[in-house]
């Protein structure tokens, strides 16, 4: 069997799951390539009906425009359900203070536990790939999380055969993860077979952008380019998408998917490494902020 | 060091023919975590911020050369006590192959993590340290191999340089490790002399071993059969979930295929209730298809309109398993408390959750060479032993030899929903008396 016919077999399997064992799943969709592809599966585990469930976007205010148009065409296009956590809200409301950095990306965590208690989520499917970093290696398929949103790595339970166990106490919840098994490359091979749109971010484009850290990033009104940077016009992608502030673009001349797959199997860089500032704070950074309740 | 053999770029955009799980299973120190840094390393799977990453530890640990093993080295308390202490799955892809690799710690107290990992598995790699042949270590990992029945053994015979690269320490080790196989009813085994340090055989050929004829340990990877189940088994359909499309349209049973093949006008009879009716339509994923097989996830049409629910098992009229109440099987606990005779638990099999008893515990298997001792009624953690269930509803279960998928099932704690126990209908591979009849069924 093709290995991308058994990793999707093994995907809808998950999700499948996760809906005959749950009793409010719900699938966290950003616009990203891992959210879109999850929801292709979802929505082709369950046709010709309808999906069994809604969206939640926790949008941190900083997204790109582009992702954002997309979001709401495809929710429009298939008839979808969408329930967006603000993090401006949450600021607004002074449950969080703007980090000196102007990242918003730590803050989506608390807006993340917030909806899910408001909603009483009891299964939240997210994109994230064991391939992605050290900590996700370990991440179960099923992932339990306390009151507080918060992974234990010593509390995970042991995952055998094809054998999910989804029972929880009051409070708690799972984070469910269909593409446990697959890597950037599956992604873009699976994009590719299978026709999906993505967000034009994805690919070659000219755009005005400003050096930090080592990275392009976009200048806007969320704190950038400060005096000492300057913006110049470049030819980029990203590789992936979420807060402006702290999601860098990759040179690239890749306009389409094809030319995107040869790029990433060439690439020195691993996605993470190459485009997430909030992955270079520290070694065990991804290993923290899950403890905290993040994806 | 062996130079990276480079693979083009332009080999991997292609999509890979198939994928194949393993797991990797050594006593501490035998070079497991160099291997699969080695794996991933030469196999250009390790990307430069990575390498950049595990040079820099490698610097602060004081190492001239960077330490491979460090690639594979998960969660901060691993780290801090320099063991590995779960189960961790690693990536990579030849031009051939796929590859998910369960990466399982050696340490003693962490049998169900072996366990675990070996459940999804279709080729374990045991390795051995050649100065040290076969250890208590590597007969409780090829024990567990045995007792889950994965399909291929890898005798990776390890740190060849240590003894200038000669054959007869490798072939004393391969003849102490092939009786140790047959003695728990392993009937192949291949065996392999690397240098997970140096490179030797792991992904390129030793030019410093002549007399060996024999496959690298990437190659044998490459080409081994991945199929996990005999094309023989009868259909398993696990429904898991029922497709309403509205007033109008005619339900779907979805589910995974977890053994066999299923084909539009198979007679089906629905378990537990032994309902009959005819196949009449497989949608797999988009696609309507006369025929489908393990591990496809599809939907069902059938001709009948029957009650059908999560939890149902579809299978052939004529090899349809016997639903019973009455579970004797092979168990590994892997819960810290005890599981006691009298215990209430669920039992989840396949998509079936049913609540139990546990009637008995007569007996515990020793991890070195599964021989049954004693249990007294209980079983703790890492524990191997069998189990007698009494449960509530008749499950439609297969003997673990024939179906790795509906032959297996865990225990679960009703109060907190724990994860408890892994089971396998059946008796152990190798144990006395059943040995015949286990072995002939599952190869
Ligand atoms: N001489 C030699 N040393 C090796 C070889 N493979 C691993 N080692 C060393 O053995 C030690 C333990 O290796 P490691 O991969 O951490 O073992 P693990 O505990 O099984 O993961 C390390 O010092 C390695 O450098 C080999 O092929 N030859």
């Amino acid at each position: 069997m093709n290995h991308l016919t058994e990793i999707e077999s093994e995907a809808v399997h998950i999700i499948r799951e996760a809906v005959g064992e749950a009793e409010r799943p719900v699938l966290l969709f950003s616009g990203g390539k891992d959210s879109v592809v999850m929801l292709h599966l979802a929505r082709k585990a369950f046709a010709p009906a309808p999906l069994p469930f809604p969206l939640l976007h926790v949008d941190t205010g900083h997204n790109f425009p582009e992702v954002l148009a997309y979001r709401d065409r495809v929710v429009a296009a298939y008839g979808l359900r969408l329930h967006v956590a603000l993090v401006q809200e949450s600021i607004d409301r002074g449950e969080l203070t703007e980090r000196p950095d102007g990242s918003r990306n730590p803050l989506q965590t608390h807006c993340l536990r917030r909806a899910v208690e408001l909603h009483r989520f009891d299964a939240v499917f997210g994109g994230a790939r064991r391939d992605e970093e050290k900590a996700r290696a370990k991440e179960r398929v099923f992932s339990l999380r306390d009151e507080f949103g918060g992974w234990d790595p010593r509390r995970q339970r042991p995952e055998l055969w094809q054998l999910y166990n989804g029972r929880h106490g009051p409070g708690e919840h799972f984070r469910v993860f269909p593409l446990s098994n697959w890597t950037e490359l599956d992604v873009w091979q699976y994009v590719e077979r299978e026709h999906i749109e993505l967000p034009g971010i994805y690919f070659a484009h000219d755009r005005e952008v400003f050096r930090r850290d080592g990275m392009w990033l976009t200048a806007g009104d969320w704190g950038g380019p400060r005096a000492d940077e300057h913006a110049e016009k470049r030819t980029v992608r990203y590789r992936t998408v979420g807060d402006m502030a702290c999601t860098g673009a990759v040179e690239s001349s890749a306009m389409t998917v094809r030319a995107v797959i040869t790029e990433i199997a060439a690439s020195r860089l691993t996605e993470r490494g190459a485009t997430r500032a909030d992955d270079r704070l520290s070694d065990t950074a991804m290993e923290d902020r899950k403890r905290e309740g993040y994806f | 060091m062996t130079a990276a053999t480079g693979q083009p770029a332009e080999a991997l955009t292609t999509t890979a023919a198939s994928l194949l799980r393993f797991a990797t299973a050594g006593s501490v120190d035998d070079g497991k975590s160099t291997l699969a840094g080695r794996l991933l390393h030469d196999s250009r799977s390790v990307l430069s911020d990575q390498l950049a990453a595990v040079e820099h530890a490698s610097r602060a640990r004081g190492l001239s050369v960077p330490d491979l093993a460090l690639l594979t080295d998960g969660l901060r308390a691993e780290r801090e006590q320099g063991i590995t202490i779960d189960v961790a799955y690693r990536y990579f892809a030849t031009p051939r192959r796929r590859f998910v690799l369960a990466d399982t710690p050696g340490h003693v107290q962490y049998t169900r993590n072996m366990v675990t990992g070996a459940s999804t598995a279709e080729l374990m790699v045991i390795l051995t340290d050649v100065r040290h042949g076969v250890v208590e270590q590597t007969r409780r990992h090829t024990a567990v191999a045995a007792l889950l029945r994965v399909p291929h053994l890898l005798l990776a015979v390890n740190k060849l340089d240590l003894v200038d690269f000669r054959a007869a320490p490798f072939t004393a080790v391969v003849d102490e490790f092939t009786a140790l196989a047959r003695s728990l009813g392993v009937p192949e085994v291949t065996a392999i002399p690397i240098s997970a340090r140096d490179g030797d055989n792991v992904v390129t050929a030793s030019t410093r071993m002549d007399w060996y004829g024999g496959p690298t340990l990437l190659d044998h990877l490459e080409t081994v059969p991945a199929a996990g189940e005999p094309d023989d088994t009868p259909a398993r359909f696990p429904v898991q979930y029922v497709i309403r499309p509205g007033a109008t349209g005619q339900r779907g049973y979805a589910g995974r295929i977890t053994a066999g093949t299923l084909r539009v006008g198979d007679r089906v009879t629905v378990l537990p209730a032994g309902l009959t009716s005819t196949v009449t339509a497989i949608d797999a994923l988009g696609t309507p298809v006369d025929s489908a097989r393990a591990p496809q996830s599809v939907s069902l049409r059938l001709a009948d309109d029957l009650d059908v629910a999560r939890g149902d098992l579809i299978a052939p009229v004529d090899a349809a398993p016997r639903p019973t109440r009455t579970v004797e099987a092979t168990v590994c606990h892997l819960h810290d408390r005890p599981l006691r005779e009298g215990a209430r638990v669920l039992v989840k099999h396949a998509t079936r959750t049913v609540p139990a008893l546990v009637t008995a515990i007569p007996v515990r298997l020793d991890p070195d060479g599964l021989r049954p001792t004693p249990a007294h009624g209980s079983l703790s953690v890492n524990d191997l032993g069998r189990v007698t269930l009494r449960t509530a509803e008749p499950l439609p279960l297969d003997p673990y030899a024939r179906s790795r998928r509906n032959g297996s099932f865990l225990l679960i704690d009703p109060a907190d929903g724990s994860t408890l126990t892994a089971g396998m209908v059946g008796q152990a591979p190798g144990t006395a008396g059943e040995s015949h009849e286990a072995n002939g069924q599952s190869r």
